[in-house]
């Protein structure tokens, strides 16, 4: 990975010093191990602290909405889908940014890792497809494969959509994934035990919004659940609320989500919030045909009319 | 919308879509006849969506 963090640096300090930018948004090494946060690169010193390996996995498309100036921004497979959902949403120009593209192997599952060992993880390091946990008298070395995040294992955008420069090769897109294999359990289950299952699902949330503020979705000035003339959702831990919270997210998300995974990722409770954006997703796609972020000139499904769209549910 | 809350587990056939056309009195009167007939048919029991007491472990 030390080969994609040093020609991000390269490009960063070139499109920087020439001018283009402002400023580059990329990750820097987080505090911790796993936990890389989002960085503005503004001078040759900070393009210094930028990195790139397997814990990029928020997703930096959040950072741009309505920002002024020039911009640059690397981008993997997902950010990139998301900063073509923003154009076409017009919270940016498509002329302001750079687009540094990542072709991206998958981000590793920071809460599964953590699972794995009673005591605190120090060094995660990559190298290849092998990840090395290292620990106060431990260490692991595991194939990537087995370690990534549930929506990189089934991802099939890996590679950037929209870029103006690459920071590497393209790789090859996965094939023979299902991404919707959870969808279609859940879909095959009965009322009452779809029901529980998200009950369970949603019991531990602590309605935190850390899902929220991590998607590059929820952008809006004022989240509905922050309203309160009107209040649209009542604020309490009641299972009504949490559900109804988790609802209205997904349906914001309908036709726009590109599964990221950054909701899940920040989840402390380790929620698969997922399961819902995911149902909306293959409706959209079957429905449809529709994949969120893969064209600049089309208009996404729930913005437009024709006279074909599906309508068996209307009496 | 139907498809998602029946997903998550509403049952099929507590949620209705139509379109009616304020002319329409009649198809007003039949849809909503059909509705109340389908949605008596379930079990009033599956009480989803309606806030109870806080449970007091």
């Amino acid at each position: 990975m030390t080969e994609y963090t040093d020609k991000i640096k390269e490009i960063a300090k070139r499109v920087l010093t020439e001018g283009k930018v402002e400023m580059v948004i990329g990750f820097r090494e987080g505090s911790v191990p796993m936990m890389n946060q989002p960085h503005y690169a503004t001078s040759a010193e900070s393009v210094d602290e930028l990195v790139w390996d397997c814990n990029c996995g928020l997703n930096l498309a959040n950072y741009i909405t309505d920002k002024k100036g020039n911009i640059g921004i690397i981008a993997k497979g997902c950010d990139s889908r998301n900063i073509v959902t923003h154009v076409i949403e017009n919270k940016i120009k498509r002329d302001q940014l750079y687009i540094i593209g990542v072709p991206c192997t998958g981000m590793i599952d920071h809460q599964k890792i953590n699972a794995m060992f009673d005591q605190e993880i120090l060094t995660v390091e990559e190298s290849g497809d092998k990840i090395t946990i290292t620990g106060n008298g431990f260490s692991k070395t595991m194939s990537k494969q087995e370690l990534l995040t549930e929506n990189c294992a089934v991802c099939t955008h890996r590679n950037p959509i929209e870029y103006d420069e690459l920071a590497g090769d393209l790789v090859e897109e996965q094939k023979d994934v299902d991404p919707y294999a959870s969808v279609t359990k859940v879909e095959s289950m009965s009322a009452d035990e779809k029901w529980n299952y998200f009950e369970d699902l949603l019991s531990p949330c602590i309605r935190c919004y850390a899902c929220r503020n991590a998607c590059p979705l929820c952008y809006c000035p004022t989240c509905f659940v922050d309203e309160s003339r009107p209040q649209w959702v009542g604020k309490s831990q009641d299972p009504t609320d949490v559900r109804t919270f988790h609802l209205l997210r997904a349906y914001h998300c309908a036709g726009r989500c590109t599964d990221c995974g950054a909701c899940e990722r920040v989840c402390p409770m380790g929620i698969k919030i997922r399961e819902f954006t995911k149902k909306l997703n293959k409706d959209c796609l079957e429905l449809y045909g529709w994949e969120a972020g893969l064209s600049l000139d089309e208009r996404p499904p729930l913005d437009t009319f024709k006279t074909d769209d599906p309508d068996e549910f209307i009496k | 919308m139907k498809n998602m809350l029946e997903h998550t587990g509403i049952e099929p056939g507590r949620l209705h879509f139509s379109w009616i056309s304020s002319a329409e009195s009649t198809k007003f009167v039949d849809v909503v006849t059909k509705i109340t007939d389908e949605v008596k048919a379930l079990d009033p029991a599956n009480k989803k969506y309606v806030k109870t007491e806080p449970k007091v472990d």
